[in-house]
């Protein structure tokens, strides 16, 4: 899950990060009584879940309460990457003397907690390790004793020279590393971490993506979930526990399991269609699973077939069969459906659906050219 | 033979007494796989389908001698779980649940790893070695002994390609669903060690998807490692970036973890990826075939030999196949033999 840089600063904040002081508004009088309140000179930042905010125009510096206002009128509600801006943070202004970056991800190659550094800040990382890999530093830390202090003190050498700043450095970068496990994300990032004109470190940036396995435990990230951010359909299917992911194209996809749902796209992709969508009902598909998902596919406009492809295992064909039947009596598609169902209680399904004469057949690949052929043109 | 799992396969159910424990542990005893316990905390001392239920791991393994364990408890609970399998001391551990956190993987990994104790999963759909013992939630009835090693990401789509392949005649020695996380304890490398090791496996399918490199390093692996015919399968060519396609580890971040990089790595090594999951049964069995014309002359010494040790034990699956395959191939053996 994505969090806001607004959001990520106060998980900062809680673990003794120091980040420069600020305020979320969304209209741009607050924006200016801010800034009126601080007595300073203000950046506006737009909250949305993309890089590359600042070329966008996203963010802006302030130097009177008026620039304030106007900066916010301005950035809320634009356009960043297909994002509307809905929130700015208004914060206080730095004076930067050095940018360095400050990351750690996990990383699935090494299956440890890796943490970058760089004394080459304020640019994308990815960048920096394409054209000049000497500038980054990377560490694997311990996964059970986790980042020990001199190894923080390492990385923090590898940025500063000065051994006072290097020690302040130390410290931060290990508390970066306690907020990063404890809050369970799986990237924490300062970008730029910045050297003010007093030689104190202030974290001007953050950024901390969390791992939606680990939301259980901590109930109260819930809340920073941005749903303005997410599409309004991948929230309802998730509300029924189900994966969907939005496509452009028109055929309308029912699976079960994810490796199977990616395989049936790109096999609709591969006869010459384009899928509507990546849905996966999961494992134990009751019929009221099947109901919540056609309504979904169906709410897509643009979808002119939906096809099932189950492949029963664990998931009974008769529970599918018999959600299919309901789902047509309630949603009265306007779209036809078509029917792929093998394996645990096949015959049975086959004997529930028989009523409907749907097109049905028993191969993955029969089914996505049977839908191919049924899609039915936009009016 | 087989990998990891088979007639010598004792095993304890971790939350045996839990809906989908309960249900898969009659689906694995059907099957003939030696369930000799359970364990649910606060139920020891009751019995389930007459498999004893135990309090904790370790005085179910102290009793039961059991080498193997599969977990179906709820996410929060599985990293736990895994702790008391390998403490109490079983070879290999197999994780069901999905859902469990990353960070808790981590730490698990390293563990296990200081442990020598194997993990499956987690989020995975377990492991089967058909005729021998299935330890997971796999659909039984779609399975075949036979001379193909399977080790896949997925769940379903491995269903998929088993049918396909038992539907035209292929077998398998052993499936095995790796798991669809980001960080997973057994990685497609250990697979295909153990399948180029076991003799009852001719040629391997290895299903793979978007997201992270370990279908990249297992094609570096298999450049310098295998033998034995590999084909490829990788799913989520249409996938858009930044998007978890339902496995957690299924996401395309930033530049990597793309299909077609996959597919290129896999190609370079000389291993050909399937178009489209029905293919896979086609190259394969060009493969296997070809590989049988080329090597039968240089092969059959080798055979021959590892066939006399190793039959005696193996007699009862394989005893038909082995002696014809002897008998035929004896005449061949003595060309060899001169060659070399």
């Amino acid at each position: 899950m994505k969090i806001h840089e607004y959001q990520a600063k106060e998980i900062f904040a809680k673990f003794g990060i120091p980040i420069p002081k600020g305020e979320v508004v969304t209209m741009p009088e607050e924006a200016r009584k801010i800034a009126v309140r601080y007595e300073r000179p203000v950046m506006i930042k737009a909250q949305v879940h993309v890089g590359g905010r600042g070329k966008a125009g996203g963010i802006k510096y302030c130097k009177e309460p008026d620039d304030a206002f106007f900066a916010a009128q301005e950035v809320l509600g634009m356009n960043i990457k297909g994002l509307i801006v809905k929130k700015v943070l208004v914060t206080e202004a730095i004076t930067i003397k050095h940018e360095a970056y400050v990351g750690m991800i996990i990383d699935r190659q090494s299956k440890k907690n890796v943490v970058m550094v760089s004394p080459a800040g304020g640019i994308d990382i990815e960048q920096v390790a394409a054209e000049t890999p000497e500038k980054i530093l990377k560490l694997a830390a311990d996964p059970l004793l986790g980042l020990h202090q001199y190894e923080a003190l390492q990385l923090a050498s590898f940025i500063y020279s000065d051994i006072k700043i290097a020690r302040q450095a130390a410290g931060l970068i290990k508390k970066l590393y306690n907020a990063f496990v404890h809050s369970d994300a799986s990237l924490a990032e300062i970008n730029p971490l910045v050297l003010d004109g007093e030689n104190n470190l202030i974290a001007l940036d953050a950024k901390i993506n969390l791992d939606d396995n680990a939301l259980f435990e901590h109930p109260e990230y819930e809340e920073l979930r941005d749903l303005d951010a997410e599409d309004p359909a991948e929230v309802e299917a998730r509300r029924h526990d189900l994966t969907y992911v939005k496509l452009d194209g028109k055929i309308g996809c029912c699976v079960n399991g994810a490796g199977l749902a990616m395989a049936t796209m790109d096999l609709v992709k591969h006869f010459g269609g384009e899928p509507a969508n990546f849905l996966d009902i999961g494992g134990s598909s009751s019929p009221e699973k099947v109901v919540a998902a056609l309504r979904i596919i169906l709410n897509d406009p643009k979808v002119g077939v939906v096809l099932f492809n189950i492949f029963g295992g664990i998931t009974r064909c008769d529970d599918v069969a018999n959600g299919i039947i309901q789902a047509i009596e309630k949603l009265k598609p306007r779209v036809p459906i078509v029917v792929r169902l093998t394996g645990t209680n096949e015959d049975k399904a086959k004997g529930i659906l028989e009523s409907l004469q749907l097109p049905a057949t028993n191969s993955m690949e029969e089914v996505v050219k049977l839908a191919i052929k049924e899609v039915t043109p936009l009016a | 033979m087989a990998i990891f799992v088979d007639k010598g396969t004792r095993l304890i159910v971790q939350g045996i007494t839990g809906r989908d424990g309960s249900f898969h542990t009659r689906q694995m005893l059907d099957y003939g796989t030696k369930v000799v316990g359970g364990v649910t905390p606060g139920k020891g001392g009751t019995e389930l389908f007459g498999v004893p239920v135990f309090d904790t791991m370790k005085e179910a393994v102290a009793r039961t001698r059991a080498n193997t364990s599969i977990i179906f408890v709820p996410p929060a609970f599985a990293a736990d779980a895994i702790y008391e399998a390998a403490g109490a001391g079983v070879a290999l551990i197999v994780c069901i649940s999905e859902g469990v956190p990353t960070m808790d993987m981590v730490k698990v990994y390293d563990y296990l790893r200081l442990k020598k104790v194997r993990l499956i999963g987690p989020n995975c759909p377990g492991i089967i070695s058909p005729g021998l013992a299935k330890v997971g939630i796999l659909p039984a009835q779609i399975f075949k002994k036979g001379p193909i090693g399977v080790v896949s990401r997925s769940g379903t789509l491995t269903y998929e390609v088993v049918y396909n392949l038992t539907q035209n005649g292929l077998g398998q020695s052993t499936t095995i669903g790796i798991g669809g996380d980001p960080i997973i304890g057994t990685n497609f490398i250990d697979c295909l060690e153990a399948f180029e090791k076991d003799p009852a496996t001719e040629g391997i399918v290895m299903i793979g998807e978007i997201g992270g490199a370990d279908e990249e390093m297992a094609a570096e692996y298999i450049k310098k490692n295998v033998t034995k015919p590999v084909v490829g399968f990788i799913a989520g060519r249409t996938a858009p970036p930044g998007k978890r396609m339902g496995h957690a580890g299924a996401i395309i971040s930033g530049s990597s973890g793309l299909a077609a990089d996959k597919i290129k790595a896999l190609n370079a090594v000389g291993i050909p990826v399937a178009e489209i999951p029905s293919e896979i049964v086609e190259l394969i069995a060009a493969k296997l075939a070809r590989k049988k014309t080329k090597a039968r002359k240089k092969v059959t010494k080798l055979v021959i030999r590892k066939g006399a040790k190793k039959t005696a034990p193996a007699k009862k699956t394989g005893k038909v196949k082995v002696a014809k395959k002897s008998a035929s191939k004896k005449k061949a053996a003595g060309k060899a033999g001169k060659r070399r």
